[in-house]
């Protein structure tokens, strides 16, 4: 009955869509057993997404998913389960406050009684095999990552699973760690299971799995075999050709350097290095893009130059456009920096989180950044209302009116009202992460003019961006950035999609690259 | 006297024995039930409701069943509290009400409900006692073993107390015992600690929910029969219940989180509350001060814990939150 | 394992967009009355009356005299105070449940100035000294716990509980220091005679004077949350820190900020109980206020005007059952427990204004 001896999933013809958004198109592959898979593309393009309907998260809107040649309907996470998926996420789903054993066993019903200590030897015996290095005793809390991470891996063996999907399994990992890992999954494909992980780090790709499936845009662009591909092809399956965008780009008016950081490096609580010797300048008059993998450094950079997080070395300085007096920003927080004269914007990615209140207003949400103005007690919210009503005029906010809440309104109408404040304030730096992220076209055209208006102006824009063709046609020049550290400073107007690509996955000079 | 000292400690440990225990087995489900001190008035209540009727029903007092005349105010009191941690449970994980309100609010009523039947009850099924005063049922909860006094000190430290009061260290030792070594108080605690890891699991987080607060609201609801039927014996007093239900919350806090910790604390807060008996030349005025000591020593636990920052000795992370699936 | 069904649930709850005003206190309305209906069954079955004649007896006993509504208009006055004092620091997302002590350190250092000042000092100066000191002990009251949540993170809830006992037990303490005659553990009233230290009666009315105080601090109160810098940064502190940080504001100046304000206020109602209203000084002074404004603050979702309606219903029902229960020869317990029925059906209506349950649809997208 088995079409294919091997093939532990099959997925033929899946399509997810998420209200107009496709999300996956058509989608077809296998992974066999005995074998690790990656799955490449760039952010956004479908692999979590299609990664979760296999793991019982989503459920597809059409298409079938067949184990081991029989057609089945995975409908929660525990059905998933039951056809021996297991699927280590991204964001661990561990209790800080738990052994790792106690993790492992929560929520699983073996047959003997509930043992701790028998658990822990199994655990072992799971690590002895594999070559894990965990103590199963010890807390999550005190863990790294990596071992975090772990616990996840063995969690999911501890049940039996023998397919296992792994959502960007390095990006959190050490050059040392990751190898560590890849030698570990090396044991199970010789174990007989099948393995997928989702990537976009070519040279991981090319040192681990034997086959490569890309995505790009939703799309199911093809799968090569490892042994028979290099990373040139590879980037261009992920990246494809250069599309044109027709975004304006005018030449920068007389640029002047505005913004200097230099030898910026950050820490986070877990002890994570997350910024390492960041420099790079900003200049009036053009948009500096930042291109890089989701989580390589972009958001810390941006709330170290607004003032929201401590460093541990470098500065961040500016200098004012009237007289060029420099002033110092590290150390100090936006209420300083903001007395300091330095108008700085800063559209920040999370948008209802950080940059907006959800339960108040539109008035209010613009008060946010003016409401001190003034010696009065009071606040006055005429002006702000105003300016609600100017921006919900200028960039089409739809929206019953300035009293409603932002919470209400749709993910592009949100961030035009978020963007309409910040342009308000005639910022002399202007910083926008994703600032078109979830949004339909004609809005995110909308913003990219915006920035483009801005940067006439005469103001600093800092763009981060995930879509290299927008950086491309948007942006005068272009940084990379990679697990924290700069690897690139490209032109805008003559370099090229691979080479961003490639500077985008570059580590450590290709420590990683292994034997 | 040191021996009378520590027997009066547990005897005044004992409801807040109970009263934090309950409230423990809730809290790490992630309710924070500021309601405990209304459901340990409901507990003792029901019971007296309980014996009350059962006494009232017997043609001569002194005929008592032992064995009816102890389960029947233990069902009743046992009734009443399941009663109150359902409505708890209803509004917060149901109905997802805020908790402290839902809390308090259950707090007046069960106060407004043990006062009222304990002022009206006898007016209510016409009778005419003079006042509520169950001194039969009482004396079978107070019966002791009897090899008590054979012992001298130790004896009356040890084996003075009765069966409720056993039942009390018992049900904490168990309590210990199911939260740190038992699947189900893995699950639990998983719930209180972080609901949305607990659902991924395939746990059960809003029947968890439900049941840990409503066993605890049935336990601590003892802690008030315990009161009524023994250290009161058997004679309700409007508000003789006292604070003790807040104490038994900040009992909670000062065993951080840990049933048999708060056996010892139990005693020493039941010492603390009546220390100030065993001070010589204690002015009345003094009295009132040593009272406050359970507390200070409380919040000096609560300041410290969150100083040090120590993982094993925080709240469960998710006290007092609602938990909403979609909002992961 | 694969005749295993796929069940979906049939039905699951979901937040709903905003209901149009009307809608949601349709829903508020229908719980009140629900929640009169249960609260009448059970007066029904405790008293045999008919509910009819029953809720007449608690109008009566709400505004049957001329006393009755001034005592019913004091009540809500002191009961709206409180919550006036309570709602910044929830607005922000602190769960000062301490009011219960804050009021009483208000009231007691009100009452040590009476007692100790009563003589040596003229009037206004009297007075002027027993605002600043009942201020400032309501507000060093609230902001120790303040202090320790904004730097700490220390669980405000447990602590300003904790703050409660402590301060009746202080109250205790000066009420046996104090006590007249020596060692009766009773203040009685303060300066009976010389009236020193009592708010003025205002054109014959004794309670006047406070109900003005708490009407000037409602609207006050209404104004600072609305209008004032100082409630936009409460407001987007509670709503989310991270914002606030954003925007340059210090969440934990705001935090102590806020909690000496809320520690103020309860301080002054315990100047209006203790000055204006009893005279004396006991640990049931508060009589539980401290509870019931978190309650009255938090059905009128932190708004003060709709304060007033909410401390009106719930001092009326108590008003009204104490008068039941006196009728009946009853225990005026009695009100707390139709208190805490309405209660119950107000905070679980609240569930059906913001959520609604979707009836499960095969095919539909996620999100």
């Amino acid at each position: 009955m088995e079409e294919r001896k091997n093939a532990a999933i099959e997925l033929r013809n899946i399509t997810k869509t998420f209200g107009k958004v496709v999300a996956n198109k058509n989608i077809s592959l296998c992974v066999n057993r005995g074998e690790i898979l990656s799955i490449l593309g760039e952010n956004g393009s479908g692999k979590t997404t299609l990664m979760n309907m296999i793991s019982g998260i989503y459920f597809p809107d059409s298409g079938q998913i067949l184990i081991n040649g029989k057609e089945v309907v995975i409908s929660s996470p525990k059905d998933a389960f039951d056809y021996k998926i297991g699927m280590i996420h991204q964001h661990f789903k561990l209790v800080d406050v738990f052994s790792a054993a106690e993790n492992i066993v929560l929520g699983f019903q073996e047959q003997e009684g509930f043992s701790i200590r028998r658990s822990a030897e199994r655990i072992r015996s799971i690590s002895e095999q594999y070559g894990f290095h965990l103590d199963p005793m010890k807390k999550v809390y005190e863990m790294s990552v990596s071992e975090k991470q772990m616990v996840e891996i063995i969690k999911v063996l501890y049940r039996g699973a023998d397919i296992l999907i792994l959502d960007e399994p390095t990006a959190v990992l050490t050059p040392q760690e990751t190898r560590n890992l890849f030698d570990i999954l090396r044991r199970m494909r010789e174990d007989g299971k099948a393995i997928v992980i989702i990537t976009h780090k070519l040279h991981e790709v090319l040192s681990l799995s034997d086959r490569v499936a890309v995505l790009r845009k939703g799309e199911y662009i093809g799968t090569v075999e490892t042994a028979k591909t290099n990373e040139s092809e590879l980037t261009e399956m992920m990246v494809g050709k250069k599309i044109s965008l027709n975004i304006e780009r005018s030449l920068p008016k007389e640029p002047k350097d505005r913004l200097a950081v230099k030898h910026v490096s950050y820490k986070d609580r877990n002890g994570v290095q997350v910024l390492k010797d960041v420099s790079f300048t900003a200049r009036s008059g053009e948009i500096l893009g930042i291109a890089g993998i989701a989580g390589s450094g972009q958001r810390e950079l941006l709330e170290a130059i607004a003032g929201l997080l401590e460093l541990q070395e470098g500065e961040i300085l500016y200098y004012a456009p009237e007289d060029g007096k420099e002033s110092n920003l590290r150390d100090k927080t936006p209420l300083q920096i903001r007395n300091l004269g330095v108008r700085l914007s800063f559209v920040p990615e999370d948008r209802l989180g950080m940059g907006l209140v959800g339960n108040m207003d539109i008035t209010d949400n613009m008060m946010l950044r003016s409401y001190r103005s003034g010696k009065s007690v009071f606040v006055k919210r005429r002006p702000p209302k105003e300016l609600a009503e100017h921006v919900i005029r200028q960039l089409d906010v739809v929206t019953p009116g300035t009293a409603t809440p932002v919470r209400r309104l749709s993910g592009g109408n949100v961030q035009k009202v978020l963007v309409g404040r910040e342009i308000a304030s005639s910022p002399t730096v202007l910083m926008a992460a994703y600032p078109a992220r979830g949004l339909d076209i004609n809005s995110s055209y909308l913003i990219y003019n915006l920035l483009n208006q801005q940067k006439q102006a005469g103001v600093a824009v800092i763009f981060v961006g995930e879509d290299l063709d927008v950086l491309l046609e948007l942006c005068d020049r272009i940084m990379v950035l990679s697990s924290g550290r700069v690897t690139g400073m490209v032109d805008g107007r003559t370099a090229a999609k691979e080479q961003i690509g490639i500077l985008m996955t570059k580590t450590d000079g290709g420590k990683t690259h292994e034997q | 006297m040191i021996a009378s000292f520590i027997q009066r400690a547990v005897v005044q440990g004992i409801p807040l024995l109970f009263g934090s225990t309950g409230e423990i087995i809730t809290e790490k489900s992630g309710n924070l039930n500021l309601g405990i001190p209304g459901i340990m008035y409901v507990g003792g209540i029901s019971g007296v409701i309980g014996a009350f009727l059962y006494e009232q029903s017997l043609p001569d007092v002194s005929a008592i069943n032992p064995v009816l005349a102890v389960l029947i105010p233990l069902l009743a009191s046992m009734l009443g509290s399941l009663f109150m941690g359902l409505i708890y449970s209803l509004l917060t994980v149901t109905l997802r009400a805020n908790q402290n309100v839902t809390g308090l609010a259950l707090t007046t009523f069960g106060t407004g409900f043990g006062n009222f039947f304990g002022g009206s009850l006898i007016k209510l099924v016409k009778s005419d006692m003079p006042s509520i005063s169950l001194t039969a049922t009482s004396n079978c909860f107070r019966k002791t073993l009897p090899f008590a006094n054979d012992f001298g000190g130790i004896g009356q430290v040890l084996f003075s107390y009765s069966f409720l009061a056993y039942t009390a260290i018992v049900l904490a030792l168990i309590t210990s015992y199911v939260l740190n070594r038992t699947r189900v108080g893995l699950h639990l605690r998983a719930v209180g600690e972080n609901p949305a890891t607990a659902d991924a699991a395939g746990i059960d987080v809003n029947r968890y929910k439900y049941a840990a607060t409503c066993i605890g609201s049935v336990i601590a609801g003892l802690g008030g029969l315990y009161y009524v039927m023994d250290y009161a014996c058997g004679v309700w007093s409007n508000n003789g219940f006292g604070d003790r239900g807040w104490l038994a919350i900040a009992l909670v806090i000062f065993a951080v989180w840990r049933p048999n910790v708060s056996i010892l604390g139990s005693i020493l807060f039941g010492g603390l509350f009546i220390v100030y008996n065993y001070i010589p030349n204690l002015g009345m005025s003094d009295q009132e001060l040593f009272k406050m000591l359970p507390y200070v020593v409380t919040i000096i636990v609560l300041i410290i814990i969150s100083i040090r920052e120590s993982r094993e000795t925080q709240p469960p992370a998710h006290l007092g939150v609602s938990y909403f699936r979609e909002e992961r | 394992m694969s005749s295993r069904k796929k069940h979906e649930p049939k039905f699951h709850i979901a937040k709903r967009d905003a209901l149009a005003w009307w809608q949601s206190w349709l829903i508020r309305i229908a719980a009140v009355l629900a929640a009169l209906i249960v609260c009448a069954l059970v007066t029904v079955v405790l008293t045999g009356e008919n509910p009819v004649q029953v809720y007449l007896k608690m109008f009566d006993g709400a505004f049957g005299t001329k006393r009755r509504i001034w005592s019913l208009a004091q009540n809500t006055a002191m009961l709206l105070c409180v919550s006036l004092a309570v709602t910044p620091a929830f607005k922000m997302r602190f769960w000062n449940i301490g009011a219960e002590g804050q009021v009483l350190m208000g009231g007691l250092a009100t009452a040590a100035c009476m007692i100790l000042f009563g003589e040596s000092l003229s009037g206004p100066a009297l007075y002027l000294v027993m605002i600043v000191t009942s201020c400032l002990a309501g507000a060093v009251w609230a902001v120790i716990p303040a202090f320790f949540k904004a730097n700490w993170k220390t669980n405000e809830t447990l602590f300003t509980l904790m703050m409660n006992y402590i301060a009746i037990q202080l109250v205790s303490y000066y009420t046996y220091i104090w006590s007249v005659p020596k060692g009766s553990g009773q203040i009685g009233v303060i300066n009976r005679a010389t009236k020193s230290g009592w708010l003025p009666s205002l054109g014959g009315h004794d309670y006047l004077l406070n109900i003005l105080i708490v009407a000037a601090l409602t609207v006050f109160m209404f104004i600072y949350l609305r209008s004032s810098k100082q409630g936009y940064e409460i407001a987007v502190v509670g709503e989310s820190e991270n914002t606030a940080r954003y925007v340059g504001i210090d969440v934990k100046k705001v935090i102590i900020r806020t909690l000496i304000l809320s520690g103020a206020i309860c301080g002054i109602a315990g100047l209006l109980l203790v000055s204006g209203t009893d005279h004396t000084i006991t640990r049931d002074t508060a009589a539980g206020r401290g509870f019931t404004a978190i309650m009255v603050s938090w059905l009128a979702k932190f708004n003060p005007l709709y304060m007033i309606l909410t401390s009106f219903l719930l001092v009326f029902f108590q008003k009204g059952a104490i008068e039941i229960s006196t009728t009946f020869g009853l225990n005026d317990s009695f009100s707390d427990i139709l208190t805490g029925i309405i209660i119950f059906f107000i905070i679980g209506s609240e569930f059906f204004i913001n959520y609604t349950i979707k009836v499960h649809n095969a095919k539909k997208g996620e999100k």
